[in-house]
């Protein structure tokens, strides 16, 4: 090896050594944060956070009505942003090689994707809980719906994309009609892409807690009607951390360590299986 | 074949064509359908964008009526009288999301270039999945940490600190000086350099990953080290993909919520010190939209949110920009 002139390799060892620090910073603090959250959450974590109601301060309790509202209303805004997704990205990869809508669409849509959470509930709070005069779980999942939106277009554009044009011909050639084509091959083919991208995108809305605030708000009780305030996890973990009292502290982390283990979780799920699903076709 | 059967013209082949023709009809409405019913929700999403807006300024209008311009520029934030003014929660946004980037874009450039040009085969995944996994964790359990973890510590050792040192030097030594109470803008603008590493680094992982190899290994080849073929190869022909990165986590930084509620201090309070508490508009917000009485108050902080999304599309808008001039270049290279 020619060995270089001292200054360069200097630099060059100084920019190496900088670079391992800096991927250490970022490791430290996930390590970090891991590490509280399952530290203090799994003191709080027993059966009890399972099967009961969310308490007044002073008294025993659970979140259950939180996790079970938290759960319905993601459910709900999937079912709600889903098709939409799905539809306006087939249009925008399928159809849309010529016109202004596809790439305007497109370029809109990246933007929604990054867009704060917290505008869109104020836009859901401004187009509808005003009008229907209440807040509402309801209010909730369209706001959540509209976040999951723009993740589902971008999964769904990109996926199909990546399907080979022969598939299309071949089918083509059959002489089936272009609908046909999309929703019997283009769309079947991109299937498994196109379920990771539900996957992340409910992901991203389980811990999302800023477009709650002002449209389903909190309940401190059961609520299985879809037009009053519904609990959830993500605004009761913000008002009972918020608190002075130690025992919704605790039932804060315990619900901050289900949700984020949720979260990652469906995270990896979602990346797997996408993996398993390539390299198997 | 519905030009073949007329040419025959007998009975039987009319209806048989009229037959086929049915059939060919269906499919032709289907498609017609199955075209404009995606084609219409492609649309709904710039509806969206255009609805958002609209509604934001139409619940708005009282409050541009009323304070008019001024608004930007006026501190005063008091419910009693109705006087609004945005500017403090404004410049906590901005200071806030400039300290987060003045940490986040070296710290995310060093993860970008060990990913890209050092790291291990075997250590790449499980190195991307950590990164990712760092932008996965929801904003409110950086709050929580940030507000019960990490202000107490950050109060108790790094702020006396920093108001010894770093207040005592010339011209900047005013930003650092106050009592340490762990919370303030410092602190959130922190919080939100963590949640922004992930979405820089992985962008200008992805950018860095657009460099010919050709070009590298010429470079290698003529015996520069790592560090030159980054600094002369990969940034100058990755720089509009890179400042697309950072507005990226810019234009997150800015509207980011929960993490910022939770260890900003909410006070309407223009300091000139880091370390005093202040607002951001998304904090502003989440604080008390729901607890505004009265039709200016909540007129008021739809503004803000206005002002908030306008200035996030603007960042977002010129980083999309940036990143599909990248692209362009990629294509004509290749």
């Amino acid at each position: 090896m020619v060995s270089l002139p001292a200054r360069r390799r200097l630099i060059n060892f100084l920019s190496q050594i900088g670079s391992v620090i800096t991927v250490g910073f970022g490791l430290f603090w996930l390590g970090w944060i891991l590490l509280t959250l399952f530290r203090q959450g799994i003191p709080g974590l027993n059966l009890n956070v399972f099967t009961q109601m969310t308490p007044p301060p002073g008294s025993q309790g659970g979140l259950l009505n939180a996790i079970v509202g938290s759960f319905f209303m993601v459910m709900l805004s999937t079912l709600i942003g889903t098709p939409i997704g799905i539809l306006a990205g087939t249009y925008m990869a399928e159809y849309g090689q010529t016109g202004w809508l596809s790439p305007v669409t497109r370029f809109i849509n990246d933007i929604l994707l990054s867009a704060p959470s917290i505008v869109i509930g104020l836009f859901v709070y401004e187009s509808y809980v005003v009008h229907a005069g209440h807040f509402s779980g309801l209010a909730g999942s369209f706001a959540l719906g509209l976040l999951v939106i723009p993740v589902v277009v971008r999964t769904t554009e990109n996926m199909l994309k990546l399907v080979p044009n022969r598939f299309r011909e071949a089918a083509a050639a059959l002489g089936t009609p272009q609908w046909k084509v999309i929703t019997r091959v283009t769309l079947r083919a991109s299937r498994a892409g196109i379920i990771t991208g539900i996957l992340l995108a409910v992901a991203r809305i389980s811990g999302e807690t800023a477009p709650l605030l002002f449209t389903s708000l909190n309940n401190q009780f059961w609520t299985s009607n879809i037009n009053q305030p519904m609990a959830n996890l993500p605004v009761t973990i913000f008002e009972y951390a918020m608190s002075p009292y130690r025992d919704w502290h605790e039932l804060a982390w315990a619900g901050a360590l289900l949700i984020t283990l949720g979260v990652l979780g469906l995270n990896i799920v979602a990346r797997t299986f996408f993996k398993q699903r390539r390299h198997g076709n | 074949m519905a030009d073949g059967s007329e040419a025959l013209g007998k009975k039987s082949n009319v209806m048989l064509r009229q037959l086929s023709d049915v059939r060919v009809d269906v499919h032709y409405v289907a498609d017609l359908l199955f075209k404009n019913i995606t084609r219409f929700f492609a649309f709904l999403v710039l509806l969206l964008l255009a609805g958002i807006i609209v509604s934001l300024f139409i619940g708005s209008l009282p409050a541009i009526s009323k304070f008019g311009f001024s608004f930007i520029i006026n501190a005063a934030w008091n419910p009693v009288t109705e006087e609004f003014g945005g500017l403090v929660p404004i410049l906590g946004t901005v200071v806030t999301s400039a300290i987060a980037l003045l940490i986040a874009v070296p710290v995310s450039f060093g993860i970008a270039l060990f990913l890209t040009e050092m790291c291990p085969q075997w250590l790449k995944r499980p190195l991307g999945t950590a990164i990712e996994l760092l932008a996965g964790i929801p904003s409110i359990i950086y709050g929580m940490w940030g507000l019960f973890v990490f202000a107490p510590l950050f109060r108790d050792h790094a702020e006396p600190w920093i108001n010894a040192y770093l207040g005592a030097l010339p011209l900047i030594g005013v930003l650092f000086h106050g009592p340490p109470m762990g919370i303030g803008m410092l602190t959130a603008g922190l919080i939100l350099s963590i949640m922004v590493i992930p979405f820089i680094a992985s962008v200008m992982r992805d950018v860095f990953e657009v460099v010919p190899v050709l070009l590298k290994e010429s470079a290698y080849g003529l015996g520069a080290t790592t560090w030159e073929v980054v600094r002369n190869i990969v940034l100058p022909y990755t720089k509009v993909g890179v400042v697309g990165g950072i507005m990226l986590g810019l234009g997150r930084a800015l509207g980011e919520t929960m993490a910022v509620t939770f260890v900003i201090g909410n006070a309407h309070e223009l300091h000139a010190s880091l370390l005093m508490p202040g607002n951001s508009i998304a904090s502003t917000l989440a604080n008390e939209f729901t607890e505004a009485v009265g039709k200016m108050y909540t007129s008021a902080l739809i503004e803000l949110g206005l002002f908030l999304f306008l200035i996030t599309f603007i960042v977002l808008a010129l980083a999309k920009l940036l990143l599909i001039r990248l692209s362009r270049l990629e294509g004509k290279g290749s």
